[in-house]
């Protein structure tokens, strides 16, 4: 079409290049899935199942399992976002609703720094000054209060479950508090106005309007912080101990699907040892992929289970609303009285 | 006219270009490995060495562990492979064409302890290091070790096992000297470059076992020699089978490869752990680079192989300064011949 105007030809060509760059994402994605399972076939159809559950891994017998690493990995996640979730969470409401503007700004800035630094640099950290901490003082402190139940059993070494998930929480709290507090101040002011003109108390509107209203967001950032866990590896092998076992205890060193990989990788010598490392490659994409899809079903049955209540299935602002009203009424031994005729 | 003179000018100029160039592209001539991380900075200081003394000559040696070594020469992708433990059977059987075992320098392990109570260094025999390192010895006063530690006040203290998680030829050596000496070890763990270890914590690389063990009171690991003795970590005295205890060092391991180089195989893949002979340092192991011995390209062939024999005699000279062990004469003189019988199309390139 040699007549079109200008500006529609810039648009064809702006169109295809998106469509191509869009195109390159998914082919980069379809060939790193087709190269590990080609490559992790022999593994795969040898081990079966067992290559999922098996506990061992011997190089030289070649008798490779999945199971220790692929729980180390989850373990050290879990324990990663149950500590900085709360506090990532909340450090961003703090930065979006409570500090000042020059406050927010200037921690807004060291939060995104910190999460710049690279993770050999976390992993030095945790590897000298971090696990010391713990061998000397805290874990013989935790073992004074606990005795011998078994989550904190065994000798303390510095290293292991516990020391490789609180660092991957000191990793994972600049992610999840840089997204969520983009995601809290997009929330509209009308919404935190309505909630204050209700009589709603600072709290409140925070609990019943604020996070209600940004959830989707916020749950995106925790799956962004999730992923960051579950593929960390340098940081997570300086630390975790590198032991291939399962243990209950967090003291205990254990080890995670991509530590196994970058550290044996360069040194594989037969073709089935490969096969086995790519093996757990497919474990690790297929562990993401699970906890990925499960997240965001999470947040569709938060979103419409949570409207459905009101009988409004697309707009759940009018629920946000509803929330402060009914959390003084749920609480009538102190605001009642006052707060009603 | 004007348009033909000023054409014959420019293909002459251009004649003369390609003239110049073509003589110095020819004798720049690249020679690429690949392989062990061990023999990395001796391979680093005799490329420039060697290309001070041969500027036609640029060799190019990439450490990507000795795994990737043998993968690539089986690949055809570099002219030469490095590795710490010798290609087995199976691997040779691959590669289809004869691959030679030609070794270079020499590596040794050495057992690093941190026990804050003693000063002095630890006496161990092989069957109590294998012992520990299978989690069957657990204190630092069980009888195995004061049995050899007489005089010395030793600690009821735990033991605390580090070695490397990732695959090295340091382990390689280790692990082997342990098969050696330990029947228990040979049957349950085996001799790999990365294997099941029964006890302790995995650390990434040399500076990873060696900040392990600094960091925890009463852990045992291993190093390679070269960075034990560069950062002054406190060694154990290891007994060799003439019952001495010798300190890690690189005289003794040239010792122990004397010791050894007296029943060489022919194909030069033998571990030499647990070499007899007066002052030999048991933990101990060669280094070996490895070619085809029917090489196609005859121009690449004589550059390689001239590097490579400069590298076992004169390239020698460089092994002292960086802590790595020379090759005895008795083990030049076999690669000597190793070298020799490599031939392109059919005739010698030596």
């Amino acid at each position: 079409m040699p007549s079109r105007p200008k500006s529609s030809r810039v648009d064809t060509a702006f169109h295809a290049t998106l469509v191509l760059a869009g195109l390159g994402v998914a082919t980069v994605l379809a060939g790193v899935a087709w190269e590990v399972l080609s490559l992790s076939g022999e593994a795969l159809s040898k081990g079966g199942i067992g290559f999922l559950t098996g506990t061992t891994w011997d190089p030289v017998t070649e008798e490779f399992g999945a199971l220790p690493a692929l729980y180390g990995t989850l373990l050290t996640s879990a324990v990663a976002l149950v500590i900085a979730v709360p506090l990532g969470i909340g450090s961003a409401v703090f930065l979006s609703e409570i500090a000042t503007s020059r406050v927010a700004t200037v921690v807004g800035v060291l939060v995104d720094l910190l999460a710049a630094i690279p993770s050999v640099i976390y992993g030095l950290w945790g590897l000298f000054v971090l696990a010391p901490l713990l061998r000397e003082h805290v874990q013989p402190a935790v073992q004074a209060v606990f005795g011998d139940f078994p989550l904190f059993a065994g000798t303390p070494l510095g290293v292991g479950y516990g020391t490789a998930g609180l660092l991957l929480a000191i990793m994972v709290i600049p992610v999840i508090t840089s997204v969520s507090r983009e995601v809290l101040r997009a929330v509209p002011e009308t919404q935190r106005e309505a909630a204050t003109a209700l009589g709603a108390t600072r709290f409140e509107v925070i609990r019943g309007t604020v996070l209600p209203y940004a959830r989707r967001g916020l749950v995106g950032a925790v799956v962004l912080g999730l992923g960051r866990a579950l593929g960390e590896t340098m940081a997570v092998t300086m630390v975790i101990g590198n032991r291939y076992d399962i243990s209950a205890s967090l003291f205990a060193p254990g080890y995670t699907l991509a530590a196994v990989i970058a550290n044996e990788f360069s040194e594989a010598f037969s073709p089935h040892y490969l096969s086995a490392l790519a093996g757990l490659a497919v474990v690790l994409l297929g562990t993401t992929l699970i906890l990925n899809a499960g997240a965001r079903l999470l947040v569709r049955g938060v979103a419409t289970g949570g409207a459905r209540k009101n009988g409004d299935r697309h707009r759940f602002s009018r629920k946000s609303v509803s929330v402060p009203i009914s959390v003084p009424s749920s609480d009538p031994g102190k605001e009642a009285p006052d707060g009603r005729p | 006219m004007q348009m033909t003179m000023k054409g014959a000018g420019f293909l002459g100029i251009a004649m003369a270009v390609v003239g110049l160039a073509l003589p110095g592209m020819a004798t720049a001539q690249n020679v690429t490995g690949a392989g062990a991380t061990f023999q990395f900075p001796l391979q680093s200081k005799w490329s420039s060495e060697y290309g001070k003394a041969n500027p036609g000559v640029r060799v190019n040696y990439q450490s990507i562990g000795s795994g990737g070594g043998i993968r690539q020469i089986t690949a055809r992708t570099v002219q030469f492979g490095a590795t710490d433990g010798p290609m087995t059977d199976a691997q040779l059987a691959e590669a289809k064409d004869p691959i030679l075992h030609v070794p270079v320098t020499l590596g040794a392990v050495a057992v690093a302890v941190n026990l804050p109570e003693v000063t002095s260094a630890l006496n161990l025999t092989g069957p109590v290091v294998a012992d520990i390192f299978l989690g069957k010895i657990t204190k630092w006063n069980d009888p195995a070790i004061a049995a050899t530690n007489k005089g010395l006040v030793l600690p009821d203290r735990a033991i605390t096992v580090a070695h490397r998680s990732d695959g090295s030829g340091t382990t390689f050596i280790f692990v082997d000297y342990l098969a050696k000496v330990s029947p228990e070890w040979k049957d349950k763990v085996g001799v790999a470059t990365s294997v099941n270890w029964p006890a302790g914590l995995g650390a990434k690389g040399n500076e990873g076992v060696a900040g392990t063990v600094k960091q925890t009171p009463g852990s045992i690991g291993y190093v390679e020699l070269t960075y034990a003795l560069q950062n002054g970590i406190p060694t154990a005295r290891m007994q060799n089978p003439t019952g001495e205890f010798v300190a890690p060092s690189v005289d003794a391991v040239t010792k122990a490869a004397a010791a050894a180089s007296a029943n060489l195989p022919e194909d030069l893949r033998v571990s030499i752990t647990n070499a007899p002979g007066a002052g030999a340092y048991p933990i101990a192991g060669f280094s070996w680079v490895l070619v085809y011995r029917d090489q196609s390209d005859c121009t690449v062939a004589s550059a390689l192989l001239k590097y490579l024999w400069w590298g076992v005699h004169a390239g020698q000279a460089f092994a002292t300064p960086l802590h790595y062990a020379p090759l005895p004469a008795g083990v030049v003189s076999r690669c000597e011949a190793k070298l020799k019988s490599v031939t392109c199309n059919g005739a010698p390139v030596l």
